[in-house]
């Protein structure tokens, strides 16, 4: 099937819009939780109650809201290491990512993941990865697990645009493709990598092109338009789920803050930033919103209330937790087993 | 009890552990069609198809990345690489993913993988010739096994199947046609314990895989001088069990290891520092060590042949040992 360029629809264009009040409601809710929890994180980072690398989303929700939007919750997701959205929207309790962000035991990971590393296996979310590509064959083996199980399940694989460089892409997206498997790579294209543009280290700047090097579909998308994300990663996931292999997605956004926090981003200008954040998928969500009807001005702003308190009380449990214990130092190294009895030294 | 080889021996751990369970896959290059570049997979194709005996291409990141996947999705995937040199390939899958999941996850995650590589050498030169067990070992959240026979190649790969955790199961070229004793009967045996393959009381011999045998042999010419190895097989290199080791360094008071690798930041470095750690006031000597020379391999046969210690070579650092 032959790749696809970007549809010129915008859903804000479109005359009656296909989706329900309770998406829209919710799908605005998840964005906005997305982003006033970043801004907290962000201000912990500063205070130093965060550590090591705090990488956001901000300015790209929509392209984890839409995508959740569209799986079933026995569905896998895997992703990158910018993956506070996607744990987010998958519906996980914001105090625990707050509180693995902040190191304690009461965190998604127990602590020992922090911001890179967030995983839930009990809602199918198994984990964000740091080693760029390193995860598209952890996606590979997944789906091929449930193929091999005969699971009606589909893989979701999230990665940026910097990703598509690396042998695992090609390594892992080949297989896929050889073995027919159900599993929908969403490739966040915001444009850098790090500090480098895209176009300056890849001899194809449009991701969803490269898809040919499988005999894929693959589309590319408006990632800022929430309901454009849903509806075409619906599409792909259920044609992957009948079986029709896997399948690309290129969901063109921009992240409005740096690769991580303390980045002085001399690799683009302000102007740029600020034209980009007219782009800004929450505001246009809203507007979409109250355009059509979805939901009153009203609402919106008692969402925004419910999500600003609901971020306080993620912080407040992250500021109590505990941090881990010192035994849990040398748990979880190995599966205990009797077959793998580690002797004492004497 | 019947004479098998270590090749027929890792077969039959293969086969009785799919029979055993169906989550247990095989995949990599060469297994099915082909019936394995060493022959050890040969026949399975036949009998289990290519649902179970996956032919992959060439991309070593995405045998060991795929098998990680399928092991976190509930498989038990055995994923072969054609020899230990291609492991470097897939480096980062083994490190980064296999070896860290469970932990960076909080103990969530379990990847119950093994991958089967064999180590060994025969005029190929410096890319094809290496033995990097020291650089898995070294891994928190791996398990290494090297086995040197085939009783112990087959029961240590069938626990390494059942296993919850990570295994780097590390096999030898040389040794794919060495016999020996496997009983008809199933049996397994315990990952993390070492043996002692002969008992001796005037130097501890420490090796595994091929290596075992040459100092075997070293000690078989020894105890016709009256010199009395005790030889230990460590089979399974992380988690080490040192136990066997420092109960006959008390006895002999005198340790050599033999490794197949460089020495450098080696196996027996490790050993010899427990050693020294442990059974300081036992030693009447230092702790010697034996191993490949700190070069690359050569391709010319006469270069290649200088390469390892063999019995001779053992037999005379021994004597030196024991003067």
């Amino acid at each position: 099937m032959a790749a696809t360029s970007p549809s010129s629809v915008s859903a804000e264009d479109a005359a009656g819009i296909n989706v329900t009040a309770a998406e829209a409601t919710d799908w605005f809710k998840k964005m906005s939780l997305i982003r006033r929890f970043e801004e907290r994180a962000e201000e912990a980072y500063g205070q130093g109650k965060i550590g090591g690398f705090l990488h956001l989303y901000i300015g790209e929700e929509a392209v984890a809201v839409g995508a959740m939007a569209a799986l079933r919750p026995e569905d896998d997701v895997i992703t990158h290491y910018r993956d506070h959205g996607y744990v987010l929207a998958r519906g996980i309790e914001p105090k625990r990512v707050m509180a693995e962000l902040y190191g304690k035991a009461t965190g998604l990971s127990k602590g020992k993941g922090g911001s890179m590393h967030m995983a839930d296996v009990k809602r199918h979310v198994w984990g964000g990865y740091a080693i760029v590509g390193g995860h598209i064959p952890l996606a590979t083996g997944l789906a091929l697990a449930n193929q091999y199980r005969n699971l009606p399940r589909v893989v979701a694989c999230f990665f940026g645009e910097g990703a598509t460089n690396i042998g695992t892409f090609f390594a892992g997206l080949n297989l896929a493709a050889v073995w027919k498997l159900a599993l929908v790579a969403i490739v966040e294209n915001n444009r850098y990598g790090m500090g480098t543009a895209f176009e300056r280290v890849s001899a194809v700047s449009d991701v969803y092109k490269k898809a040919c090097a499988f005999d894929i579909p693959a589309e590319q998308i408006d990632g800022n338009d929430v309901l454009a994300v849903r509806d075409a990663v619906r599409q792909m996931v259920e044609r992957s789920r009948a079986g029709g292999g896997p399948q690309l997605i290129e969901a063109m956004t921009y992240r409005f803050r740096g690769h991580s926090v303390g980045d002085p981003q001399r690799y683009r200008t302000k102007e740029e930033v600020e034209e980009a954040k007219a782009r800004d998928p929450i505001t246009r969500w809203r507007r979409t919103v109250l355009t059509n009807g979805l939901a009153t001005e009203a609402e919106l702003q008692k969402i925004g209330d419910e999500v600003e308190a609901e971020v306080e009380e993620a912080v407040r449990f992250a500021e109590i937790s505990p941090a881990p214990d010192p035994r849990e130092l040398c748990n979880d190294v190995l599966v205990f087993e009797e077959v793998n009895r580690v002797p004492e030294d004497v | 009890m019947s004479q098998k080889t270590y090749r027929d021996a890792l077969r039959e751990a293969l086969r009785e552990e799919m029979l055993r369970d169906e989550r247990v896959l095989i995949m990599g290059e060469e297994v099915g069609v082909w019936g394995g570049t060493y022959a050890v997979t040969r026949g399975l194709y036949g009998e289990f198809g290519a649902k179970r005996i996956v032919d992959t291409p060439i991309a070593e990141e995405a045998i060991v990345g795929t098998a990680v996947g399928a092991a976190m999705g509930g498989l038990r995937p055995v994923a072969e690489l054609m020899t230990i040199n291609f492991s470097l390939v897939a480096m980062d899958q083994i490190v980064n993913n296999a070896a860290k999941i469970h932990y960076m996850f909080g103990g969530q995650v379990r990847v119950p993988l093994v991958i089967r590589a064999p180590a060994g050498w025969g005029q190929l030169s410096a890319t094809h010739s290496q033995s990097f067990e020291a650089w898995f070992a070294h891994l928190p959240g791996l398990i290494v096994v090297m086995p040197g026979t085939p009783y112990d190649a087959k029961g240590l790969l069938k626990t390494a199947i059942r296993s919850d955790n990570p295994v780097m199961f590390i096999e030898h070229a040389r040794l794919y046609g060495v016999k020996g004793e496997v009983p008809d009967e199933e049996y397994t045996l315990p990952i993390g314990v070492s043996e002692i393959k002969r008992p001796g009381r005037d130097v501890t011999i420490v090796s595994y895989s091929r290596m075992l045998h040459v100092a075997l042999g070293a000690a078989e010419e020894l105890a016709k001088v009256g010199i009395e190895c005790e030889v230990i097989d460590l089979r399974t290199l992380r988690p080490l069990d040192m136990a066997p080791v420092y109960d006959s360094v008390k006895k002999t008071h005198r340790a050599l290891i033999v490794e197949e690798d460089w020495t450098t930041c080696g196996m027996g470095a490790e050993i010899a520092a427990r050693i020294s750690r442990y059974r300081f006031d036992s030693l009447d000597a230092p702790v010697e060590r034996m191993g490949q020379v700190d070069v690359p391999m050569p391709y010319a046969r006469n270069l290649e042949a200088l390469m390892f210690p063999d019995e001779e070579s053992v037999a005379e650092k021994v004597r030196d040992m024991v003067a």
